[in-house]
């Protein structure tokens, strides 16, 4: 069955879908009861599964994470949210230094299947602090997974996907595409799922990168938000008969660098885009593998498109701090010019 | 000890006198009654036990057995009284000195020494014991305690109507803690949420070197009451006390009524760790005044003044902690590196594909090594 979905209604969708699927799942964070969250993400949920299931946390995210390993501690799976990406600091200590490494310090003992959802990322005018791409931070971290959805049919996915998965996974909302409308398949997730090892295939899909338009010139790498600006330049490029492969990689942690490496041996060449600071950041991550692995292959150095190494600007600024189509296209241009 | 402030004694609930008196209390008196002398006796030996193992391992860690020893000495009444004041489906959330509340868990406390000696980070499973596992990041599990203590609410093991059912969960941190943001936001959560949760301040004096006056300006327990927590000071050298007020808290908190806090004033007889050095930051007078408050010494006062301590008992613990020395001694000694490549298991639950290449290249890289030596393997070497 298909629906035709926002982001944030996929997401909706899929938290509901998880709810009733499992009824240890729970929602906590600030103002996602009555409200339905600032961005109405859990718009609902509250009314059908009531105060205990979705539950209105006092204003403290170190506390909303530490008590959601203790009740994970019991069986439960929290699904968290925290308000805006800057907010996720105060929580910062209970997700690297206890969330991550319960599983290994007690040497495999205690699951803490917690999903963290945080809206990231900039590009809609917001204060400081509601703008921030703060997947690298937590990269270096070892025990966590990382993913990120570009689509209303990953979204829909990968947060049933996440929520199933036994680790931790930060899930990054990439806030500026809430609104983008696709068409989301209902029904396919559910019977991965259900089907016996449902947890591992799912755990197995969503560290999956995924290729969203083929092409030969150039491999073009993104995720979240950075998926629908790589897709546009491309269309661009293929105008002045640059044939670019988009590559949405969905998950930071791990990184299907395979992926990556596969198309950079076809094509040769490759740019990385996201939103982050480009200095120590996933690009950097993803180009040091690119190199070490596809290194006679490549025709041009990898090239890193993103955010600079300065706070996040007031919001007059963010169209030219933020990798536009012009930014990637000059990158594209000059991988070429090899 | 001072009139006022965070070390006053204003309202130290007290059942035992230094000296090894009764005293009797009107409010926690009956939390103490059904205690007979062989209770009291396995609270003697149980702190006798534990020191003794404390003191092994120091030695151990002079020895260069151990990386680091973190001492319990001096707190055995705080952690052997509310340690048996657990029962049934209760939790305890520990910070890193609890080795007595350890072995009132029937934790084996010779593998807490794994930790030390730098073999793993948890020495055992915390559902088998009720136990977690240590938390070094000061404060921290003050938060986990609160969302298990919040689960059980969930689960009906609050106020079911059947007291034998119920359950609470004990967290235990000290006075430093109490300056940690996260004790704070945990009082929080405990109380909107009333959550079975007795907060256990071992309010030992000191927060490595620096003393509770650095953490506070009022006594710790004070601090609950901004929460609408019920808070007690309680002499933590007195074992009958403490494990009266854990018991009462307890009640509370399984009854449905919601979080306690426990202030236990006691005093960290050693140092912080075997790293520390508490001559340059506190006086001999201060270690004499509080040697003469031993918390063990003032449990056998009362049971030899009652003639319940008889010598037989006391060799038959004698042996028993020497033995446990013994085996301690041996087994840490025993112990060998598990094999390197372990270090990269359960860093996740399934699969991830840096984890899994970086094992796969660390396994080639020392393979290459055992072909140049003609085969000898990497891991002969034990630990240390």
């Amino acid at each position: 069955m298909t629906e035709r979905l926002t982001m944030a209604g996929a997401i909706n969708a899929g938290l509901r879908a998880a709810m009733e699927r499992d009824d240890k799942v729970l929602l906590m964070g600030e103002d996602i009861g009555a409200l339905g969250g600032v961005f109405r993400v859990t718009d609902g949920l509250h009314k059908d599964f009531g105060e205990h299931r979705v539950r209105d946390t006092p204003l403290a995210e170190s506390g909303i994470v530490g008590t959601a390993i203790g009740m994970a501690m019991r069986g439960y799976r929290s699904v968290i949210e925290i308000q805006f990406d800057g907010f996720i600091f105060p929580a910062y200590n209970q997700i690297t230094t206890q969330l991550a490494k319960m599983h290994y310090r007690s040497r495999g003992d205690i699951t803490l299947p917690i999903v963290i959802r945080v809206p990231f990322a900039g590009g809609i005018g917001a204060v400081e602090h509601h703008s921030e791409s703060v997947e690298a931070l937590f990269a270096h971290t070892a025990g966590l997974r990382i993913v990120s959805p570009a689509t209303p049919q990953d979204a829909f996915d990968l947060i049933q996907q996440s929520i199933a998965c036994p680790d931790p996974v930060l899930f990054l909302e990439p806030k500026a595409r809430y609104w983008d409308k696709g068409d989301v398949d209902t029904q396919r997730v559910a019977a991965q799922l259900d089907a016996p090892d449902g947890e591992a295939a799912a755990t197995a899909e969503m560290a999956s990168a995924r290729i969203a338009r083929e092409g030969a010139h150039v491999t073009l790498v993104a995720y979240g938000p950075t998926v629908r600006v790589a897709l546009q330049a491309a269309e661009v490029a293929a105008a002045d008969g640059t044939d670019v492969e988009v590559i949405d990689l969905r998950s930071i942690s791990p990184l299907d660098s395979d992926a990556v490496v596969r198309s950079a041996k076809r094509t040769g060449r490759v740019v990385v885009v996201h939103e982050a600071p480009t200095a120590f950041g996933a690009g950097a991550e993803l180009s040091a593998r690119v190199t070490e692995q596809a290194f006679f292959h490549l025709h041009a150095p990898v090239l890193r498109v993103g955010g600079f190494h300065t706070p996040y600007p007031g919001n007059t600024f963010e169209h030219h701090y933020l990798p536009d189509i012009d930014r990637v296209l000059d990158a594209v241009d000059r991988v070429m010019r090899h | 000890m001072d009139a006022t402030g965070p070390l006053s004694s204003d309202g130290l609930v007290q059942l035992l006198t230094p000296e090894g008196d009764a005293v009797e209390d009107s409010t926690y008196s009956p939390y103490a009654a059904h205690l007979t002398p062989d209770d009291l006796r396995a609270f003697w030996r149980d702190m006798t036990v534990v020191r003794a193992f404390d003191k092994e391992a120091t030695s151990l860690q002079r020895q260069g057995e151990l990386g680091l020893w973190v001492q319990s000495w001096g707190q055995e009444a705080a952690q052997i009284g509310s340690g048996h004041a657990l029962r049934g489906p209760d939790f305890v959330f520990p910070s890193y000195r609890e080795h007595g509340v350890a072995l009132t868990r029937d934790v084996d406390l010779v593998e807490v020494l794994r930790i030390f000696r730098g073999l793993q980070h948890g020495a055992w499973t915390p559902q088998d014991h009720g136990f977690h596992l240590y938390t070094l990041v000061i404060g921290a599990h003050a938060l986990h305690a609160t969302g298990y203590a919040m689960a059980m609410d969930f689960d009906g093991l609050v106020a079911s109507g059947n007291p034998e059912r119920d359950g609470a969960v004990v967290c235990y941190f000290g006075d430093g803690a109490t300056a940690q943001g996260d004790v704070a936001e945990a009082m929080t959560y405990a109380s909107v949420h009333n959550a079975p949760v007795v907060f256990f301040v071992q309010n030992n004096q000191f927060a490595i070197s620096e003393p509770t006056s650095r953490q506070s300006r009022v006594p710790i327990a004070d601090r609950g009451l901004g929460y609408g927590i019920p808070s007690v000071r309680v002499d933590g050298n007195d074992v009958i006390a403490s494990h009266a007020v854990t018991r009462w808290a307890l009640e509370h908190a399984r009854s449905g009524a919601g979080p306690v806090l426990v202030e236990a004033l006691t005093y960290r007889m050693g140092a912080h760790t075997t790293s520390d050095d508490p001559t340059r930051y506190r006086s001999k007078a201060q270690e004499a005044y509080w040697a003469e408050r031993d918390p063990i010494a003032r449990l056998e006062a009362h049971l030899i003044a009652r003639g319940e301590l008889s010598q037989e008992f006391r060799d038959q613990v004698t042996a028993e902690a020497d033995a446990l020395c013994e085996r301690t001694r041996t087994t840490v000694r025993s112990w060998e590196r598990p094999a390197l490549a372990t270090m990269f298991d359960d860093v996740y639950a399934l699969p991830h594909a840096t984890v899994d290449a970086e094992r796969a290249w660390f396994e080639r890289y020392e393979a290459s090594f055992a072909d140049a030596t003609g085969g000898a393997t990497v891991d002969a070497g034990a630990a240390r």
